[in-house]
């Protein structure tokens, strides 16, 4: 294994945190909404958002992926690999994003929005000012969990064709015949990206479960 | 928008289709046999006396969960042959779910054995009840109880995630899927259908385990 296929890997590196970061930020975005619908208490917005989720939750991350590629191509899109798969992920992330924000939404104590309601605070303060910023705390361990888990789903953009990561690694593989050495390395890179994130959760995550004892 | 919707493919597709879900649920049942097996035996190892054993493990279950399962049937796929096993992907697959899932059974079951407390199980001694009855009474049993809502997620993802081992073509429901659409080109109605069945798949999966957990778990707890 040379420089020049090893800049390769670092390449298809490179689109592999694009790619994750693509899905965090517009699941992100997307999986606020869908946390604050499943929390609506309007009968129509939660079921349909809990339909959304059990959907996303309930089928593999690869056929969501092969139905929002070929769907959209289907609607007459010409989009390439990267925008289909970002489309993709940012979906597949809106809807788990919002299952757990849902969560944290609801294990803020009651009291908490009844005395926002009592001092008279609209739906958009009292959410903004008392019970998001409690929330988001709840909700940073798993979050940060479900982002190391969208770091390894991206390695599936790999099957429909998108050149990430993992894609280059079976492209270099193929062509140096180091199937072990390629994907012992291409491990080893995914490792030093999601290692640290999950033992940083597992340490919010310790510090929440003292401070809450 | 002049795109017709044409179902044809995957109707007569429809037996093999059908067919190819026992292969995800052979490929599930096998990896959570092994990932059971993996998980028990490393809770006991985890903490052995002897200490590479112990790093052993902790590394095990670290690199498992933080390396894309994709990668990890890739390496399995390629490194069982240089280990002297030649096998059909379809057993590749299962020890590679195997193993994939044996990593957070361990962190599961560790968790449930750390719940019990020492203090119950010298009152079932104290109450003269027999050690094998201790462990099934007051040890097995609230443990499962303890782990089971998290198991059973996980189980119902470890077989979600069998359609990644369409990769290396062992037989399931995506790899057939993926035969059935090269041939028709209806790609959207092939995908379509069979995220339907994933679905039926992981709902039967989720309403089996709830029926399992009220059947032996559902008293109540002081």
């Amino acid at each position: 294994m040379g420089s020049d296929e090893f800049l390769f890997l670092l390449t298809g590196l490179k689109w592999t945190v694009a790619l994750s970061a693509v899905g965090f930020l517009g699941g992100g975005i997307a999986g606020l909404a869908v946390a604050l619908a499943r929390t609506s208490e309007l009968p129509l917005l939660e079921r349909v958002t809990a339909g959304y989720i059990a959907l996303f939750q309930g089928t593999p991350l690869l056929m969501q992926l092969f139905v929002v590629y070929y769907g959209l191509a289907l609607i007459g899109l010409r989009l390439d690999a990267w925008v289909a798969v970002s489309i993709g992920f940012t979906l597949h992330a809106s809807a788990y994003l919002g299952e757990i924000w849902r969560g944290s939404i609801e294990a803020v104590p009651k009291g908490q929005t009844e005395a926002a309601k009592a001092l008279s605070l609209n739906y958009v303060s009292r959410m903004k000012d008392v019970v998001l910023p409690q929330a988001i705390r709840i909700s940073l361990p798993a979050t940060i969990g479900f982002l190391v888990q969208l770091i390894k789903g991206t390695s599936l953009a790999a099957i429909v064709g998108f050149t990430e990561l993992t894609r280059a690694g079976n492209i270099i593989s193929n062509q140096i015949f180091a199937p072990l050495l390629v994907f012992g390395i291409v491990g080893i890179l995914y490792f030093i990206m999601c290692w640290p994130l999950s033992l940083y959760g597992a340490r919010l995550e310790r510090q929440f479960a003292a401070t809450t004892r | 928008m002049n795109y017709k919707l044409d179902f044809t493919p995957v109707l007569d597709g429809l037996p093999s289709l059908l067919a190819a879900c026992l292969g995800t649920f052979a490929l599930a049942l096998g990896g959570m046999a092994l990932a059971i097996v993996i998980g028990i035996g490393g809770v006991m190892l985890r903490d052995s006396r002897i200490a590479p054993v112990r790093w052993f493990i902790k590394s095990f279950v670290e690199v498992i969960r933080n390396t894309p399962f994709l990668v990890q049937i890739y390496f399995i796929y390629f490194a069982l042959p240089l280990a002297g096993l030649r096998l059909d992907p379809t057993p590749t697959a299962i020890i590679a779910l195997g193993i994939n899932g044996g990593a957070y059974a361990i962190e599961i079951i560790r968790g449930g054995v750390q719940s019990i407390s020492r203090g119950q199980i010298e009152a079932g001694l104290a109450l003269g009840l027999h050690k094998t009855q201790v462990f099934r009474l007051i040890v097995l049993k609230p443990a499962l109880r303890a782990i089971f809502p998290s198991l059973t997620s996980q189980f119902v993802l470890l077989t979600l995630t069998t359609s990644i081992a369409s990769a290396i073509s062992a037989y399931e429901l995506t790899s057939v899927a993926q035969q059935i659409e090269t041939s028709s080109f209806r790609s959207f109605e092939v995908y379509g259908v069979v995220t339907v069945f994933y679905l039926v798949i992981s709902w039967l999966m989720m309403r089996g385990f709830g029926l399992i957990s009220t059947r032996y778990f559902s008293y109540p707890v002081k």
